[in-house]
């Protein structure tokens, strides 16, 4: 620590090399730290402490739908503490543009999902308005809307009464606390029963299952039990965990862990040559300083240590302050897009791994140049041989 | 005041950089040729020129001594232009394969506000209704030639991981192969009617598990046996092939989702249109087969290609920070040697181009690396996402050779910015400071 002055020094003796490598490195941390927050948000769908969650869907196809029979069922099933159902309806909100889900869900639905949290009278107001709809707090800002408007939907799949105009009345406005889950506010939930009676096409019938197994219980077992019930019949269940189920989902869209992966790489590669030349023409010019620093009584080590430390120094400085203006950044392209897309913001992880990769960064860049430093002979370096 | 004239020069350079590089963004390829026409002439034709020639000759000849600082500009660049090309690759490819399926001289019809295949509802006594209306082209035997379909999602594991993905499978009518001339049977045969076979689409088969010639398939509980292999370039290869006829009860489905005919000539489309909307009993949408597809890849493509751009330039920038640094080096580096040279008379201008060729140089060895690379690697490579229908289509990223030169451009504007700064502070350096220094 008593060298920090020092090591500072020596890293702004060339004002421009280093406020130009720096930026390169702010550049290459930015990235980064954007990409990764879209990753995160691509693939963290589902994972919330705590919720110990099962996805019940047709083994055929995610579009075919399962008998509403299935529900007695698969409460009674031994294991099984909850069960609710929902549906996807289509809806469109003024313009295809303006895409959000909507589903019909069963009035024990938000038992299930403890996380959305709904005010008890708004709740209350919801589950006795058979028209009745609730929506996240981020949908709601996206298109101002308050409780007690109406939310009329353009139907895509299911037309009512050879129509496709669905009125929906705004009961309540759920809100999600964690960062991650934030883009399950972009839902709207009316009540399965008003969607069953009133839709001209199917009757009876539910998309998907949610299912809480008893804690303490075996999930697979519970999974295996629910699959059974429907074993050979024309509507085939496959029950997996909720993580495994929205992982399958997001993986269909595109491998995004594999592009930002392959990109990042490809930037890296290049910092670890840019910053590496950098460092290298750093310790060349400054040959004869760290002879004198010998001279005066630095050991060897000491010599390696400044400048490693030094190497490491650079990058993280301009990691940090890349990844300080992602943080910035993603809420506001999240903001920027009306809602559209929502990033988690920069979670701790990205600040962590940034982190470390700003530091090994640091010193394999830093090896070469440091063990030069050290090997350095006194008489030579001041000789300038 | 000579710091505020310090200061505005340096502005005016910027914005003068600025604008030039927005006019070489949007510069077509026979300006581009011209320019490079202009620029070698005056070199080789004109004294200044002859200058210049010989200042970027020494430059050059210096190189290899600093390899590692080029190497810094090559690689960087080399960098930006193949994660460029290779996302535009991606979303070119995408556009691609589904610009190219339908055509203008068919059309699909689906139930009104629909949208999507998946979404539609198309009564089994609507068929006939349809059938009759003005605008139809018909077959050799006299009948409308049009195919009523369906579009079931099923579930069929990645050839990746094995996690189920969806997939397309349609079921057509008897008019369903000549509505759809492109579609070849390279392997096998067609299924035959009223039997339980299905035939799969090269990209289909390439991308999902289970999908060999005589393979045995469980759908709908009910096995199936793949009887046949198509191509056809396009979005159908993703899909899997059966007979409506048994697709239909399999699925418990009474009625149809889309009904795909030909148009009768030119004005076939506007006069079923009017046909469709003047009957009552048919609230029902049209579209040529050539807008439902091409419509489905615009969302995509635009997003893919925002966000490339997005991502090359900050990546642009990072690397014209690392130009700028390695060609500030060499500048210092050589300051002796520059001084040198305008000592005997080389004037600013040539000094100036030096490093500017000098640069540019590495620049265009760094973007054809970074596309040729992107090409060698992409171009081809197979991926699937989930379309319009709610299930997979196969595309292949395609790296077009207008990509090629978009990432080259790219390359030199890099290039561009990161040599021009040095090359001016080449100029500049007074010279008997810097002859007196080092």
């Amino acid at each position: 620590m008593k060298y920090l002055h020092l090591i500072w020094a020596a890293l702004f003796r060339s004002k421009t090399r280093t406020s130009l490598t720096l930026l390169s490195v702010i550049a290459a941390f930015l990235l980064f730290g954007m990409l990764d927050s879209v990753r995160v948000a691509f693939n963290s769908g589902g994972e919330v402490a705590g919720a110990n969650r099962m996805i019940t869907s047709s083994r055929l196809s995610i579009t075919q739908m399962l008998p509403y029979s299935l529900t007695e069922q698969i409460r009674a099933t031994p294991g099984i503490k909850k069960a609710a159902f929902a549906a996807w309806f289509g809806g469109i909100y003024q313009d295809p543009k303006n895409f959000f889900a909507n589903f019909s869900v069963s009035p024990n639905y938000l038992d299930l999902y403890p996380e959305f949290k709904l005010p008890a009278a708004q709740k209350k107001a919801w589950l006795d308005d058979r028209t009745g709809a609730i929506v996240g707090a981020s949908l709601a800002k996206r298109h101002g809307w308050k409780v007690g408007d109406t939310i009329p939907l353009q139907a895509t799949i299911f037309p009512t009464k050879g129509s496709n105009d669905w009125r929906f009345t705004l009961r309540g406005i759920y809100t999600v606390d964690d960062p991650k889950q934030k883009a399950q506010e972009n839902v709207l939930f009316f009540h399965w029963k008003y969607f069953d009676e009133a839709n001209d096409y199917v009757k009876g019938r539910v998309g998907w299952f949610i299912v809480a197994p008893d804690s303490g219980g075996s999930a697979d077992r519970a999974a295996n039990a629910i699959d059974k019930l429907s074993a050979n019949s024309d509507h085939e269940t496959k029950t997996q965990s909720e993580a495994a189920f929205n992982q399958a989902f997001a993986k269909q869209f595109a491998d995004i862990g594999l592009i930002v992966t392959g990109i990042m790489a490809a930037v890296f590669f290049t910092l670890l040559l840019l910053t590496g030349n950098t460092m290298a023409q750093a310790v060349r010019e400054r040959i004869p300083e760290l002879a004198v620093l010998k001279t005066i009584g630095f050991s060897n080590r000491s010599v390696l240590w400044l400048v490693l430390a030094e190497s490491v120094l650079l990058v993280v400085l301009g990691g940090m302050i890349g990844l300080g203006i992602a943080s910035l950044l993603v809420p506001a392209v999240s903001a920027a897009s009306g809602g559209m897309i929502q990033l988690p913001g920069m979670l701790a992880q990205t600040w962590l791994v940034g982190l470390l990769l700003m530091v090994v960064i640091g010193v394999i860049v830093g090896l070469l140049p440091a063990v030069r430093g050290m090997r350095l002979n006194i008489v030579d370096a001041l000789a300038g041989r | 005041m000579k710091r505020l004239k310090g200061f505005f020069a340096g502005l005016l350079t910027v914005l003068a950089l600025a604008a030039g590089l927005f006019a070489w963004i949007m510069l077509p390829w026979y300006a581009v040729l011209g320019l490079v026409v202009l620029i070698a002439l005056w070199l080789l034709l004109t004294r200044s020129g002859k200058l210049a020639m010989a200042a970027t000759s020494i430059g050059i000849a210096g190189l290899p001594q600093r390899w590692g600082a080029s190497l810094v500009i090559v690689v960087g660049i080399a960098g930006v232009v193949g994660v460029l090309v290779a996302m535009l690759a991606m979303g070119e490819g995408f556009k691609a394969t589904l610009d190219s399926t339908g055509g203008d001289d068919t059309a699909i019809i689906l139930r009104a506000g629909s949208q999507a295949e998946t979404n539609s509802v198309i009564g089994r006594d609507q068929v006939p209704l349809i059938g009759a209306l003005a605008g139809l082209a018909k077959g050799a035997d006299g009948k409308p030639v049009s195919s009523p379909e369906l579009s079931q999602v099923v579930n069929l594991p990645s050839m990746a991981d094995g996690t189920d993905a969806n997939v397309q499978l349609r079921g057509v009518g008897a008019a369903g192969w000549a509505l759809r001339p492109e579609l070849k049977i390279v392997e096998g045969r067609k299924f035959g009617d009223g039997l339980r076979e299905i035939v799969v689409g090269r990209g289909a088969q390439k991308q999902f598990r289970g999908l060999a010639l005589g393979k045995q398939l469980k759908l709908a509980n009910q096995m199936w046996t793949v009887v046949g292999v198509f191509e056809s370039g396009d979005s159908h290869e993703s899909e899997l092939w059966a007979d409506v006829d048994v697709l239909g009860p399999a699925y418990q489905r009474s009625s149809f989702q889309s009904v795909t005919v030909k148009l009768d000539g030119k004005e076939g489309f506007k006069r079923l249109k009017a046909a469709l909307a003047a009957d009552p009993r048919l609230k029902l949408d049209i579209e040529t087969t050539q807008d439902y597809y091409a419509k489905q890849s615009a969302g995509l493509t635009k997003l893919i290609n925002i966000l490339g751009k997005v991502i090359g330039s900050i990546m642009a920038i990072g690397a014209v920070f690392g130009a700028l640094n390695s060609m500030y080096a060499a500048v210092a580096g050589r300051a002796r040697e520059i001084a040198t040279m305008r000592a005997l008379g080389f004037r600013g201008v040539p000094v100036v181009t030096a490093v500017m060729l000098e640069t540019m140089l590495l620049a265009l060895l760094g973007g054809l690396l970074g596309a040729g690379i992107a090409w060698l690697v992409f171009n081809g490579y197979t991926v699937s996402t989930l379309g319009q229908n709610f299930s997979q289509v196969v595309f292949q990223f395609r790296v077009s050779p207008e990509l090629l030169w978009t990432g080259l451009k790219w390359a030199l504007g890099i290039g561009l910015v990161g040599g021009l700064f040095p090359a001016l502070r080449a100029a500049r350096m007074p010279v008997a400071d810097a002859l007196r220094a080092a």
